[in-house]
């Protein structure tokens, strides 16, 4: 405030000034909020965090709220910490609350609780968000729990065409986020659980 | 106005309209399940979406005002890609068992799954299931149909005027359900039945008797209250099978009270009389018509012979039909007796001599949503026209203020500017001194009134609605059913058109019954019940309920020599009658009913009669003939309107007026003592409703069946809340069920009439009291 609008604007980049508060989360050594310039290189504040833990790499990253789209994360390792460059990768800053992943993650079980999560947040008013997000559910965990069908993933992306840009409000989207970048950036790893019925991760 | 151009047709729409708007005065179908004309906007269905040229995604059409020069496709791949999405979602969870669904046939979600569903579910999960939800007698759920659309709910809150409904839950286990396991008790009820699209709500009376496609759909009228609703009897095998709402913006609009919805039941009732039956001795016996006929003629011909024609006197019912009254008036009077009426729970009848016209509502009924200011008097609005009620509360939520007097400050779901709640005695007092205020305030009143109000003094709340009817435009002073049979009836009546006149007001009556206009019409009144005749005819009645003084007039009946009852139902009526003759209810007879708006308004037969039942007109044609009266050679119920009402509504509307003079006034302040609020209930008003199973088992018809008081008389009278007591009144007496109302002044007890258990009780008002038994 000392120095002015101006200074505060320039300690970020064109089109992006400022600073933002980062909230890192996830498997990195030291979670926490990291206040950087917007423009601010991924690489720098995972290592501000600590670095993935020990003995992993670092697998995806969701750059803003669990209902940005997930990166993978070497597409994050060339991003730097802006609406424009991560809304060009496919995802958005949102919230600014980075969940790390490292490789012990599995992909399938990491949608599910996600998916969960907006299942049980719909308000229940619409219809597509109010009895999409249980479909969408639902159909995750058989996946996670070794009941998957081939079909499977091409109608959750499907059930999601049906659900974003169709609700009320904003948590309709926000549901399908998730569930759509992450068999578009993982397919393999749903695959793999369709078909032996178990984890790509463990195995 | 803007321009908007929807699938290619440019139109012009008013200012605010939505795109649903649009689409509808283009003549152009957007599926929909929320949207309902009559509701709020929700948009939470999501089947509406459109194509808005520049919108980057698909916009409800119930929801989205139209701008200038928007270019919409309702049509468009993008909006049939987004509508069918929406329809997907809305069955995957939907029990599809429309082959038991009463809604099956007539379900908007069924026809639009036809044109946006797929044929088989990609749903493979396991489905919701909804619990049940007890609504009470009239309406059977089955909540896991619901589809969320919260029509019902908007419905109870925005129209009923009471949230009996509400979502409870959050997203997949939202649920419909009625407040804290409560039933719903909204004299409205029913209508969420027809507004819910798919089967989760239907008519539990009429569950799983009939299905739709089977049924034919004939127009009639209400019988009942004096709104006149539009329906439509569906009938199946010479039955008829229920009742919706036939929608007419005028009276009804789309809707139905619970009580023009469920009476049909009656018609099929097992006291149906359906055979002529003449009294020997103890015994009833069942005879021809004829026979029944040349003995009811023979009897009455021998008491005219010996007594002169006023030994006859006629009671009717003012539910029966245009032209039944109508020739029951001209045979009477063939007869040389002037003694016909209709008014059976009036008490006071000394306003007749000092007016002219027929009264009726002073205004077309659409127009009560449009008033500014009200004075409600003596109406328990919302049992005795629930309707009339619907519409004065959406004149509240638009800024009228409406003002009561009455003896009970009943809840009516709507914002009560200013009341006076007071025994019924204080009435006249209490009008005159809203007519002293409005004097103070500068008003002139007529002269005869204004030198009798120095010695009143003028309560606030007088004066507060005083002050109401002194501002504003649209005005109306309405007398309800409670105020035309109060004891001084012509003085409230002469009070208000002063009042009216002094504010600019119009001065209504909320004619209580289907005909009560039509009977006046007609000529049957003819003034105080007669009580001394030797022969008695009876139309469609039920006087021991009926009459202000039911023992009164039961008396008289037993006394005389003969009483011939023209009756749809057998009842007590057979206790005092000598020949009973089967006729006709509305649902089996053409005729006319006259509304509280002056509204002619005329109906077939939608099934033929009962048994040997006979429409009554019939009847009383044969009878003129019996007689040899001139005149009674009509064909058809058409004729006998003609001939009653030579020049239709048009010569109706002449003959309306509510205009009163000279009636003296008796201003003294009221005594002490307990006095009696008698009103009818909303199921007892006729003999239809009386013997309508599922009416009878709602919470309004047990409240009936009890006396009602506040807390604080409960109390000082040493009573306990709950147990029974014994109410006596002028000698007579009943045992009732005492319940607390705190809604009640201090010095009234609210006792039903018309009720079998105040049948006894003598009159609807007056001094009663109460102690333990
Ligand atoms: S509500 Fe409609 S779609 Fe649902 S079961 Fe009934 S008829 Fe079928
Ligand atoms: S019960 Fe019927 S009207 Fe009410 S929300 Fe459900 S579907 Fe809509
Ligand atoms: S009708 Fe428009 S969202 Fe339901």
């Amino acid at each position: 405030m000392r120095h002015g609008g101006q200074a505060f604007l320039e300690l970020g980049k064109p089109n992006n000034g400022g600073t933002k508060i980062f909230s890192v989360s996830g498997h990195v050594n030291k979670p926490g909020n990291y206040e950087v310039g917007l423009g601010t290189p991924f690489a720098e504040l995972l290592a501000m965090a600590g670095g993935v833990r020990s003995g992993h790499k670092l697998k995806a990253v969701i750059p803003g709220g669990s209902s940005a789209p997930v990166l993978p994360g070497e597409v994050m390792m060339d991003l730097t910490m802006d609406f424009d460059s991560i809304a060009k990768a496919g995802s958005m800053l949102g919230s600014g609350a980075v969940i790390v992943m490292d490789d012990s993650v599995c992909m399938v079980k990491a949608l599910e609780r996600l998916a969960y999560f907006y299942f049980e947040e719909s308000c229940g008013q619409c219809t597509p968000c109010r009895e999409g997000t249980g479909w969408m559910y639902r159909v995750v965990h058989r996946i996670e729990h070794g009941e998957g069908r081939p079909e499977d993933l091409d109608l959750l992306m499907s059930v999601g065409d049906n659900i974003a840009g169709r609700t009320i409000c904003a948590l309709g989207d926000a549901a399908v986020g998730p569930v759509q970048s992450f068999i578009k950036h993982f397919r393999q790893e749903f695959e793999y659980h369709i078909e032996h019925k178990k984890c790509l991760v463990g195995a | 106005m803007p321009h908007i151009e929807i699938d290619g047709k440019t139109i012009e729409v008013a200012p605010g309209a939505t795109l649903m708007d649009a689409a509808n005065q283009a003549g152009i179908f957007i599926p929909h399940f929320c949207y309902h004309k009559k509701l709020s906007i929700a948009a939470n269905c999501r089947m509406c979406l459109v194509e808005v040229e520049k919108a980057p995604k698909p916009l409800p059409a119930c929801a989205t005002p139209v701008t200038e020069g928007m270019k919409v496709r309702t049509h468009s791949a993008k909006a049939v890609a987004a509508q069918k999405g929406v329809m997907e979602l809305l069955l995957i969870n939907h029990p599809l068992d429309c082959p038991i669904c009463d809604q099956g046939g007539e379900c908007q979600l069924q026809d639009l799954a036809v044109g946006y569903g797929a044929s088989a579910s990609r749903y493979a999960e396991p489905k919701r299931v909804v619990r049940e939800k007890d609504l009470g007698p009239l309406i059977a759920t089955d909540m896991t149909r619901c589809i969320h659309c919260s029509r019902c709910v908007r419905f109870s809150q925005e129209i009923a005027g009471r949230m009996e409904l509400g979502m409870v839950h959050r997203g997949e286990h939202t649920e419909v359900m009625p407040f804290l396991e409560q039933q719903m008790h909204s004299e409205l009820s029913g209508n969420v039945i027809d507004l819910c699209p798919v089967g989760a709500l239907t008519s539990k009376p009429f569950r799983y008797s009939a299905r739709t496609w089977e049924l034919s759909r004939r127009k009639s009228i209400s019988p009942h209250d004096g709104l006149g609703a539009n329906l439509q009897l569906h009938t199946k095998d010479n039955r008829v099978y229920r009742v919706v709402p036939q929608e007419n913006e005028a009276i009804n609009e789309c809707w139905l009270a619970d009580r023009d919805r469920y009476a049909y039941e009656a018609l099929n009732s097992e006291e149906r009389l359906t055979r002529p039956m003449v009294r020997d001795g103890d015994k009833w016996i069942e005879v021809d018509w004829q026979k029944a006929l040349n003995q009811a003629a023979g009897a009455l011909r021998v008491l005219r012979d010996t007594h002169g024609g006023n030994a006859l006197a006629a009671l009717a019912s003012p539910h029966q039909t245009l032209e039944e009254l109508h020739l029951l008036q001209k045979l009477m009077r063939g007869l040389g007796s002037g003694r016909i009426e209709h008014r059976l729970g009036q008490a006071d009848f000394s306003g007749d001599a000092k007016r002219q016209g027929v009264t009726w509502l002073g205004m077309p009924i659409a127009e009560l949503n449009q008033l500014q200011r009200v004075l409600l008097i003596g109406a328990t609005l919302r049992k005795e026209q629930p309707l009339i009620a619907q519409r004065l509360r959406q004149a509240v939520k638009f800024g009228a203020q409406l003002n009561v007097l009455h003896a009970a400050d009943d809840d009516l779901y709507c914002r009560v500017a200013n009341k006076l709640i007071v025994k019924p005695s204080a009435w006249v007092n209490a009008l005159a001194q809203v007519a002293k205020a409005l004097q103070e305030a500068g008003a002139s009143l007529p002269a005869e009134l204004a030198g009798q109000l120095n010695d009143i003094t003028v309560s606030d709340s007088a004066r507060a609605i005083a002050a109401s009817l002194n501002t504003g435009e649209r005005k109306a002073l309405l007398l309800g059913a409670v105020a035309q049979n109060h004891p001084a009836a012509a003085q409230l009546h002469q009070l208000v058109a002063a009042i009216a006149a002094a504010c600019g007001a119009k001065l209504g009556f909320l004619s209580p019954a289907a005909n009560s206009v039509g009977a006046q019409l007609v000529g049957v009144q003819s003034g105080p019940v007669a009580l001394d005749a030797k022969g008695y005819l009876l139309l469609g009645v039920e006087p021991e309920l009926d009459a202000h003084n039911g023992p009164e007039l039961l008396k008289a009946l037993q006394a005389a020599e003969c009483v011939v009852a023209l009756t749809a139902f057998k009842g007590r009526v057979m206790d005092y009658a000598d020949v009973v003759l089967p006729i006709a209810p509305f649902s089996e007879t053409a005729g006319s009913f006259v509304n509280m708006e002056g509204r002619l308004q005329s109906f077939h037969a939608a099934v033929t009669p009962q048994g040997e039942a006979r429409p009554a007109w019939k009847v009383l044609r044969v009878l003129g003939n019996l007689f040899n009266l001139a005149g009674f050679e009509q064909n058809s119920a058409e004729e006998v309107r003609q001939e009653a009402l030579p020049q239709g509504e048009a010569g109706i509307a002449a003959r309306l007026d509510n205009a009163i003079h000279g009636v003296a006034l008796a201003l003294q302040p009221p005594g002490a003592g307990i006095e009696r609020l008698g009103e009818v209930p909303i199921y007892q008003l006729d003999p239809l409703v009386r013997r309508a199973p599922a009416l009878q088992q709602t919470q309004d018809a047990r409240d009936a069946a009890c006396a009602w008081a506040s807390g604080a008389l409960i109390q000082r009278l040493n009573l306990i809340d709950g147990e029974h007591v014994r109410v006596r009144q002028a000698g007579a007496e009943a045992v009732l069920r005492l319940c607390r109302d705190d809604r009640l002044p201090d010095d009234v007890l609210r006792v039903a009439a018309a009720h079998p258990l105040t049948a006894g009780l003598a009159g609807r008002f007056g001094a009663i009291s109460v102690e333990a038994v």
